[in-house]
């Protein structure tokens, strides 16, 4: 399931719009997950306020949603421009890898919320593919 | 058994009573097959599936779409008994069609972008783990009958 180039350009084309929102965007989607999958919480114990809308939840949302950012700029080489990331959430994080799937979706839902109109079947697949190939890239140096 | 609060029960009844059926349900079938294109292999009787253009247009997609969301019309009704409720339908989808039970959860999350993208910000982090969680209980439910 690699990226055609339809794919790529679409992924491009919705994050140029999404990218803009990057103040909420992030946040939103890291708020949505705490509270859908509660799950999630066990990584995030050193925070005092895990609620939506939190500080530390919207601080650390707009830092996931650079890292998307710069996975974007890398669409052609997942799997090598995300190797210090990948290393990061490997041996520093140690986030389950089941974890991405989790949050692509609460990503996802953010986004059909904020951009009703661009957030196509067609574009929707693309991106799927995408933080799907993201997620894949994190998990490179796990083991 | 589920427990549902008077929060959650309000907030489901309130998602579906608003809900346009003829306009969701077609949009939620077209979205599965075109984002998990795998999900075409039970409609081969459909006829024009080659690309989302087409499956969005395909009438049979539309009145199987409309069908299928008003499937879940009787868990509304049935909150306090999903699971003997869809027996039924559990024992329909395993016997006599076939479906891969994983494919309920990739149906179910088309569904929530569909609501997601027409509720806005009307979709708050609540409504949307409510609506999750009631789809996650049918989900489950359909899946029982299977052996």
């Amino acid at each position: 399931m690699s990226l055609t180039e339809k794919d790529k350009a679409a992924v491009k084309a919705l994050w140029a719009k999404v990218s803009k929102a990057v103040d909420t965007v992030g946040g939103e989607a890291l708020g949505r997950m705490l509270l859908v999958y509660p799950q999630t919480k066990t990584y995030f114990s050193h925070w005092p306020d895990l609620n939506p809308g939190s500080e530390p939840v919207m601080v650390h949302g707009k830092l996931i949603l650079g890292g998307v950012t710069e996975a974007v700029s890398k669409i052609d080489n997942l799997s090598g421009g995300l190797l210090e990331l990948s290393e990061l959430h490997a041996f520093k994080l140690r986030v389950d890898p089941s974890n991405f799937k989790i949050l692509a979706q609460s990503l996802m839902v953010v986004i059909a919320t904020m951009f009703p109109k661009d957030f196509t079947p067609e574009t929707h697949v693309a991106f799927d593919k995408f933080l799907a190939a993201v997620a894949l890239g994190l998990s490179e140096k796990y083991r | 058994m589920v427990e549902w609060s008077e929060n959650e029960r309000s907030i489901i009844s309130n998602i579906f009573s608003n809900l346009d059926y003829n306009d969701v349900g077609p949009k939620a079938l077209v979205r599965c097959l075109v984002v998990y294109p795998w999900t075409q292999r039970y409609f081969s009787s459909f006829g024009n599936l080659y690309n989302a253009e087409a499956i969005s247009t395909n009438p049979k997609v539309a009145a199987h779409g409309i069908k299928v969301l008003h499937g879940l019309d009787r868990a509304l009704k049935n909150l306090d008994n999903i699971k003997a409720t869809y027996a039924e339908l559990s024992v329909l989808h395993s016997e006599k069609l076939h479906v891969d039970p994983d494919n309920f959860k990739l149906l179910s999350d088309c569904l929530t972008i569909v609501i997601a993208g027409k509720l806005g910000s009307a979709f708050t982090p609540e409504v949307q783990a409510t609506f999750q969680k009631f789809l996650a209980v049918v989900v489950s439910a359909l899946g029982k009958q299977y052996h």
